[in-house]
C-alpha cells in the first residue's frame, strides 16, 4: 500500500521540515528550492548537518542558549512529551545564530516544523518563478514517504518537478507512486563494502545498492554521490562498482565525487583526512574508464 | 596646450584613437545649435548632458542598418553583389561595417548575425573557420565595445558557432545579446548562451517578447539591440541621446513636491527642447539623410529614426528626496516607499516625454524613446539608469523583482548586471532560471558574468581586465572603451558588485 497525497480519509500528509532553502544552485540542475526533512537513520562520521538527524524531544535544554528569545518552553503532557515540556520557536525572533543546535545533545533542532506540501510550496513565494524545481533532502527524506510523495505530487502540479536527495535506506521499489512522482533521485552510495559502510554510517548499504540498481534501471537516477574520506573505506572499489552498476543498467546518471570537507562536521570528526587532488582525479579517471557518461568532482 | 596638440602628443592613444579625437576637436570649432540660456545652464551644471555627441551633429548617434536587405541586394555604392557563400557573406558585412556612421566612428549594431549567416552555413567546419575569422576581424578592427551583435531567438548552427567561438576567443568586441523567448529559444541553446556568458560576460539576455510586441505596437517594425543595450528600430536608429542626471537635479529642489511639480517638469522640458534642436540640425541642415548611400539604398530610412531621452542617477535622486521627506523612508532598492517615489518620478518623466511630439521624425508618431543610460566614465556617485547602487544590492531575486517595474518604461534600453561566483559556471541552467523568472516579472534585459572572467561588463559595455592593466602600466589599448572602463572601475566600483551564488 503506497501513500497518497490525499488518502481516502481526506487526511493531508504532513512532514517534519528542518528548513527550506528558497534557492540553491548546487542541489540539482538549475535553481532549486531545497526542502530539508528532519530525521535520519544513518550516523555518518562526516555528516554536515547533524542537527537534522533526530526529531526534537522537547527537553528544553536549548532554550537558555537562545540569545534572542526565539525559544520558549511551556508545560505539556502526553507520551510525546517525556520531559513535560512543549517548545515553541518564533521564526520572527530567530537570528539564525546556531546556538540552539550547538546546545542540543541529541543531534536535533527545535526549529523543525510540521508542514503540509501546500504550506511548503506557499512558503516559496516570489522565488517560484525563478526555479527549475525543488529538491527534497534531509536528514533522510525517505523516512517520511507519505509526505515526500505528497510534496512531489503537489510540486510537480505547480510546475516544479522534484528531485529526491536520499541515502537510499528506503526501499523505493516498494513505493512506485512516489518514484513516479519524482523527477529523479540523487542517491548516496557511501561505501560499497558493507562492513566499511557500517563503520562509516552505522547502517547497512544493502538497500542503497538495491536502490542504485532499481532507480538506474527505471531511468529515475539523476546522480549518484560518494564522499571520499581517505582511509575510511575502499574508495576505488566503491567507485568501480558504482560505475559498473550505472553502465550495466545503461543509466545516464552522473557520478559526483565529493571531497570530504571538515566544515560543519561534528567536532570529534573534524580531523578526518581530506583527499588531495590526485586522489580525486584518479577516482574520476577510474569512473570515466568504466564508461560513466559524466563524472563531477567537487 | 591646444586641444588638438594635446591629442596629437598623447602617447596613450593609438593612431586611430587620435584621428577620432581630432575629428571631435574639429567639430567643436563650429557651434551652429541654438541653445537657450536656461538649457545651457542645465548643461553646464551637468544635469543635461549629450554624452560627447559633439556641437554640430553630422550623423545620427546610433545607426541600425537593415543588414537583411543588404544581404539580399548587395550595395551599388560599395560595388558588392549579394553574397553567395559564407566567405562572401562575412566579407560583405565587414566591408559595410566600415561605412556605418556613429558617435563612436564604429558601427553600434552589427546585425542579427545568426540569421544573416545561417543561409550560408553549408559545411560546419568551413562555417566555423569563416565565422571565427569574422569575429576576430571585428574585435581587431572595430575597436570599440559598443559594437553590438544580436542572435536568437531561434537556435541555429550559426548562432551556436557564434557562442562557441565567443567562448574560445574571449574577446571584448562585439557586445552580444541573445533575443530570448522561452517559447522559441530551445533550452539547450539558451543554456549554452548562459554558460558562455559565465565564461566571457556575453551574451546578455533580451526579453524578445517584450521588445518585439512593443516595437510592433509603436509601428517601428523589427527591433535590434545596439551599443550597450539600446532597443532601436531596424533600418533606423536614434538621432541623438541626451541624458538627465537626476542625482544632480534633485538638490536643486526644495523638496519632493517642488521637485515633482516644478524642477523636474522644467528640466525635462529643457532637455526635450535641446534634443529637438539637435534633431533639427541633423535633419534640416547637416544633409545626412540626403547624402548617405545607406539612405539611397534603403538600408536605413528616415522614418525609422527616433531619438532617445536618457536618464541616470534615479537611485541617488530618490534617496535624496526620501531623506528630506521626513517620512523615515529607507534606501532605494530596500524600501517600498522610496521605490514607489522613484517609480513616480520615472512615470512623470515618461508622461511628459510621451506627450511631446517632434514633427521632423515620423517614427513612433514623433515621440522620443526613453532610455536608462548607463553613465559616463567621469560619473561619481551617480548610479546607472534606475539601478540600485553597487554595494547596496539586494538578494538576487528580490533585486530583480525590485528592478522589473522600471523596465517597462524604457523600450530603448534598460538593464541590470549581475556578477556571479565562479562556482556558478558549474550550473549554467541556474542563470537561465534567473532570466526566465526575471522576464516573467517584466524584466527587459539582463547581463551576467563570473567574477573570475577577464572580460567584464562595466556598465553596458565589455572591457578586458588585462587591457585595463596594460593601460595602467603606460601602454596603449586597441579598444577606445578600455579607458572608459578603467575610469568606471575607479569611479563607480564596478568590480565590487555583489557576488551571487
Amino acid at each position: 500500500m503506497t501513500a497518497r497525497a490525499v488518502p481516502a480519509g481526506g487526511v493531508v500528509a504532513r512532514g517534519v521540515v528542518a528548513r527550506i532553502l528558497p534557492r540553491s544552485a548546487v542541489d540539482g540542475p538549475g535553481n532549486r528550492a531545497v526542502v530539508f526533512l528532519q530525521g535520519c537513520d544513518f550516523d555518518c562520521l562526516y555528516c554536515h548537518n547533524p542537527e537534522t538527524r533526530a526529531l526534537c524531544v522537547h527537553c528544553g535544554e536549548c532554550v537558555p542558549a537562545c540569545p534572542s528569545g526565539a525559544l520558549t518552553a511551556r508545560p505539556a503532557a502526553g507520551p510525546k512529551r517525556p520531559f513535560g515540556l512543549e517548545l515553541r520557536w518564533d521564526a520572527t525572533r530567530c537570528v539564525d545564530c546556531g546556538a540552539c543546535v550547538a546546545a542540543c545533545r541529541r543531534d536535533s533542532s527545535p526549529k523543525a516544523v510540521t508542514m503540509s506540501a501546500a504550506e511548503v510550496l506557499a512558503s516559496l513565494g516570489r522565488q517560484r518563478a525563478f526555479l527549475s524545481g525543488i529538491t527534497v533532502s534531509g536528514g533522510e527524506c525517505g523516512l517520511q514517504p507519505a509526505f515526500l510523495e505528497s510534496l512531489l505530487v503537489a510540486s510537480r502540479a505547480a510546475g516544479l518537478p522534484g528531485l529526491v536527495d536520499t541515502n537510499g535506506s528506503t526501499d523505493y521499489a516498494a513505493l512506485p507512486a512516489l518514484v513516479e512522482a519524482a523527477e529523479g533521485f540523487m542517491l548516496d552510495v557511501k561505501a560499497w563494502d558493507e562492513d566499511e559502510h557500517r563503520a562509516l554510517t552505522g547502517a547497512s548499504n544493502r538497500a542503497a545498492i538495491a536502490n542504485l540498481r532499481f532507480l538506474a534501471a527505471a531511468g529515475k537516477l539523476y546522480e549518484v554521490r560518494t564522499v571520499v574520506v581517505p582511509g575510511r573505506f575502499d574508495a576505488e572499489l566503491t567507485v568501480r562498482e558504482v560505475s559498473r552498476a550505472l553502465v550495466d543498467s545503461g543509466s545516464a546518471a552522473r557520478y559526483k565525487l565529493i571531497r570530504f570537507r571538515p566544515q560543519g562536521v561534528r567536532a570529534r570528526w573534524r580531523g578526518l583526512p581530506v583527499p588531495d587532488d590526485d586522489t580525486m582525479a584518479a577516482l574520476a579517471a577510474l569512473a570515466r574508464a568504466e564508461g560513466v557518461r559524466e563524472v563531477v568532482v567537487v | 596646450m591646444s586641444a588638438s596638440l594635446s591629442v596629437i602628443t598623447d602617447r596613450s592613444l593609438t593612431y586611430q584613437q587620435k584621428v577620432a579625437a581630432l575629428a571631435k576637436v574639429g567639430e567643436e570649432t563650429v557651434r551652429p545649435l541654438s541653445i537657450d540660456p536656461e538649457t545651457q545652464a542645465l548643461r553646464d551644471a551637468g544635469v543635461v548632458c549629450d554624452l560627447f555627441e559633439g556641437s554640430a551633429p553630422y550623423r545620427p548617434r546610433y545607426v541600425v542598418p537593415d543588414y537583411e536587405r543588404f544581404m539580399r541586394q548587395g550595395s551599388a555604392f560599395l560595388g558588392l553583389e549579394p553574397p553567395r557563400d559564407i566567405w562572401e557573406a562575412t566579407t560583405a558585412l565587414l566591408v559595410l561595417y566600415r561605412h556605418v556612421p556613429s558617435i563612436t566612428t564604429f558601427p553600434v549594431y552589427l546585425g542579427d548575425l545568426d540569421a544573416l549567416l545561417e543561409p550560408f552555413v553549408r559545411d560546419e567546419a568551413e562555417a566555423r573557420k569563416a565565422i571565427g575569422l569574422f569575429l576576430l576581424s571585428i574585435d581587431r578592427t572595430l575597436n570599440d565595445s559598443f559594437c553590438h551583435a544580436d542572435i536568437g531567438p531561434d537556435a541555429t548552427t550559426a548562432g551556436r558557432l557564434i557562442l562557441e567561438l565567443s567562448r574560445e576567443q574571449k574577446n571584448a568586441v562585439p557586445n552580444l545579446s541573445l533575443k530570448y523567448d522561452p517559447d522559441r529559444t530551445p533550452d539547450d541553446f539558451a543554456i549554452l548562451a548562459a554558460a558562455t556568458a559565465l565564461e566571457v560576460a556575453k551574451p546578455s539576455f533580451a526579453n524578445h517578447r517584450l521588445f518585439a510586441s512593443e516595437f510592433e505596437a509603436m509601428g517601428l517594425g523589427d527591433y535590434a539591440i545596439a551599443s550597450c543595450y539600446n532597443g532601436l528600430s531596424k533600418g533606423g536608429g536614434s538621432c541623438t541621446l541626451v541624458r538627465m542626471n537626476l542625482a544632480a537635479l534633485s538638490p536643486r529642489s526644495k523638496g519632493r513636491d517642488d521637485f515633482m511639480d516644478r524642477v523636474l517638469p522644467d528640466a525635462v522640458g529643457r532637455q526635450l527642447s535641446y534634443m529637438d534642436e539637435r534633431v533639427r540640425f541633423l535633419v534640416d541642415e547637416s544633409g545626412f539623410f540626403e547624402s548617405s548611400f545607406l539612405v539611397a539604398e534603403g538600408l536605413i530610412r528616415k522614418d525609422r529614426f527616433s531619438a532617445m531621452f536618457g536618464l541616470v542617477g534615479l537611485a541617488e535622486c530618490a534617496n535624496d528626496l526620501a531623506s528630506r521627506g521626513g517620512s523615515g523612508a529607507g534606501r532605494f532598492g530596500h524600501d517600498a516607499k522610496t521605490d514607489a517615489l522613484a517609480l513616480s518620478i520615472v512615470d512623470r518623466i515618461a508622461s511628459i516625454v510621451g506627450s511631446h511630439r517632434v514633427g521632423r521624425l515620423e517614427a513612433n508618431g514623433g515621440r522620443y524613446l526613453m532610455h536608462a543610460q548607463v553613465g559616463i566614465d567621469s560619473d561619481r556617485g551617480v548610479s546607472p539608469g534606475c539601478r540600485v547602487p553597487i554595494g547596496e544590492e539586494p538578494e538576487l531575486v528580490e533585486h530583480i523583482i525590485q528592478s522589473a517595474p522600471f523596465h517597462r518604461y524604457f523600450p530603448s534600453g534598460i538593464g541590470d548586471v549581475f556578477a556571479f561566483e565562479p562556482t556558478a559556471k558549474a550550473n549554467p541552467r541556474q542563470l537561465l532560471d534567473i532570466v526566465r523568472g526575471g522576464f516573467s516579472h517584466g524584466l527587459r534585459y539582463l547581463s551576467a558574468y563570473a567574477a573570475d572572467a577577464d572580460v567584464v561588463r562595466i556598465t553596458g559595455y565589455l572591457v578586458k581586465r588585462s587591457e585595463i592593466a596594460r593601460l595602467n602600466s603606460g601602454g596603449q589599448s586597441l579598444q577606445d572603451t578600455t579607458a572608459l572602463g578603467r575610469n568606471a572601475v575607479n569611479n563607480l566600483g564596478v568590480l565590487e558588485r555583489r557576488l551571487r551564488s
